[in-house]
């Protein structure tokens, strides 16, 4: 299975595929360029000059690096971190070797010096960065990040734990059967809750979970909770954090079925847009009515595992409208690759 | 508490709480003889229930929806012969402290037939539950004010208020389709209920969502003043001068 997190293993180089990291690295060696330009030029259009021509030589650079390390990165990781790190910087500096060469072509002047320039700065903007994504690995490193991470766990409210387990006790005498499939429903809940969860699971694992969690609820709340379900049975396979659709729908039928006296429904859905999963959840919304702190709790639990798991490449949208909440997260769309 | 006939209503919103509080009152029938009267889902069926049943005791959740067991009580101690309540609840630990300070019985669920027993026993020695103690627990706004009349208790929905208005000993409750008349000081309603209700006037709270506008009128003496105009009813009601800078936010543009 895919570690959770996609670069927390042992001083791994970055992974140049991740969103958030190329986006770094296209704000820090632009930026780069542009201070470089401020502290040669005096005046503004001095500087809008000699910033554009230099973005005529970084931008192929950067943008054709990004490019070929996205594949490369396998294969360097497996050098280890120190050879890898090295064979980057040496790329870098040939890269802009060969943007210097590029350019002399169009020019006609070499220019030994400015080739001279153009490889420190690729050499030392690449060691910089390297620098930066290390030190940003040490700091998410495996041991904080998990402990980070079993912190954040989705834990069921003690509320639900006590009045499921009061149900149960409801159905020992009458139906001792349902009172069977009920504790069984609750040891594979709490197996889930207290696994060690940073592996990635199946959208179809997590619906199980969801389904034996909504029939514990079922048998509290009865005709008042009503779902509706649309997953795209095509996603079935589709990698997910453990515990991100559960969360939602426990928050959904605390604040969307239980104040109320009348029945509810909840909407469940997985659909894929392009190149991503889009899971929601939908309650009816009663507004200024019971228990609305525990909520924000949940979301920005969920919220910050999403970002320790994708980055920036994943999002959590709310909506609220006059009668219904909708929670949208959005993750990379990735499939379990067959065993 | 009558000695004879312990008259038990069960409120609970979950079927399965119900069903197994009675299987534990069964256990406890040789030992404290009763009879369950009714078994309600929430606060409404036990407040309409009790006049029909004369419950005298109730056992009660907390978590239930719409109003809370304990709003539930506090409507119930304005009556002259409020029915004992013993609280049951899954998980609060706040509450169960205040509990605990202001000797309110209460039992958690999953409930034990020994500890039931005991509440059952005690139950009928137990003082009424006053207003004061219950407010000291919960001090949460109520989602209903209540008049009681004759043994029965009606409720207004906070919702449904347009304005409260002091007159003398009483406090007149005004909604779209009419008045009621309750005993309660208006100060206390105005801090119950600021998050939906502001002070236009010394005598008179109107709720926020209700205000439509202000219209300058004058009175007999010549001087004018603002009125403010309510949705759902034509009745005008004066904004003191002391109350306008306060108030005027809410004319809605």
């Amino acid at each position: 299975m895919p570690s959770i997190n996609q670069n927390t293993a042992n001083d791994a180089l970055p992974n140049f595929c991740n969103l958030g990291v190329v986006l770094r690295i296209l704000v820090t060696v632009n930026g780069f360029a542009l201070a470089a330009s401020v502290i040669r030029h005096p005046d503004i259009m001095g500087v809008a000059i000699d910033f554009a021509e230099g973005l005529a030589v970084v931008e192929p650079v950067l943008l054709l690096s990004l490019m070929l390390l996205c594949p490369l990165r396998r294969p360097l990781g497996r050098l280890g971190y120190g050879t890898g790190a090295v064979l980057v910087i040496l790329f870098e500096m040939l890269l802009a070797a060969l943007a210097w060469r590029v350019s002399v072509a169009f020019s006609g002047e070499a220019d030994t010096g400015q080739l001279a320039r153009y490889t420190v700065f690729a050499g030392c903007i690449s060691a910089l960065l390297l620098g930066y994504f290390f030190l940003r690995n040490r700091a998410f490193s495996p041991a904080l990040a998990e402990a980070r991470l079993q912190a954040l766990q989705a834990r069921i409210r003690p509320h639900f734990l006590f009045n499921s387990i009061n149900a149960v006790l409801s159905l020992l005498r009458a139906e001792p059967q349902r009172a069977e499939r009920a504790l069984e429903d609750m040891a594979d809940l709490f197996r889930v809750l207290m696994a060690d969860n940073r592996k990635l699971t199946t959208l179809t694992g997590e619906i199980d979970l969801c389904r034996q969690y909504l029939a514990l609820e079922q048998l509290r709340l009865g005709e008042r909770l009503k779902v509706e379900w649309a997953i795209d049975p095509e996603l079935g396979q589709a990698l997910l954090p453990p515990l991100m659709l559960q969360p939602l729908i426990e928050n959904a039928v605390y604040h969307g079925i239980e104040p109320a006296i009348e029945p509810g429904s909840i909407e469940i859905g997985a659909k894929r847009l392009g190149s991503q999963v889009e899971l929601s959840v939908r309650n009816p919304y009663r507004s200024a009515q019971d228990h609305h702190s525990g909520n924000k709790m949940a979301l920005s639990n969920i919220r910050e595992r999403l970002a320790l798991h994708f980055d920036v490449e994943a999002e959590l949208q709310t909506e609220a409208s006059e009668s219904s909440h909708l929670v949208r997260i959005r993750v990379p769309l990735r499939f379990k690759e067959p065993e | 508490m009558n000695q004879s006939a312990v008259r038990i209503m069960i409120v609970d919103d979950e079927a399965p709480a119900r069903r197994r509080m009675r299987d534990l009152l069964s256990d406890c029938a040789g030992a404290v003889p009763h009879q369950v009267v009714l078994e309600a889902a929430n606060g409404h069926e036990a407040i309409r229930g009790l006049a029909e049943t004369d419950a005298n005791l109730l056992l009660m959740d907390i978590h239930m929806p719409e109003m809370s067991g304990i709003e539930v009580a506090r409507h119930l101690a304005g009556l002259e012969h409020p029915p004992a309540v013993i609280f049951t609840t899954a998980f609060d630990e706040y509450a169960v402290k205040a509990f605990e300070v202001n000797a309110i019985d209460y039992l958690l669920k999953p409930v034990r037939a020994e500890r039931l027993l005991a509440a059952l026993q005690k139950a009928k020695a137990m003082p009424p539950l006053s207003r004061e103690a219950l407010e000291r627990v919960d001090n949460e706004a109520r989602r209903f004010l209540s008049i009681t009349e004759r043994g029965r208790i009606l409720l207004v929905a906070v919702a449904d208020i347009i304005f409260l208005r002091a007159e003398l000993k009483y406090v007149t409750i005004r909604t779209k389709e009419r008045e009621y008349l309750i005993e309660e000081s208006l100060t206390r309603l105005e801090s119950e209920f600021a998050a939906q209700m502001v002070r236009i006037h010394r005598n008179a709270l109107v709720a926020r969502r209700a205000v439509k506008g202000f219209e300058r009128s004058a009175d007999e003496e010549g001087d004018s003043h603002w009125e403010v105009l309510l949705n759902g009813i034509d009745e005008r009601l004066p904004v003191s001068r002391r109350q306008w800078p306060t108030v005027k936010g809410l004319a809605k543009t």
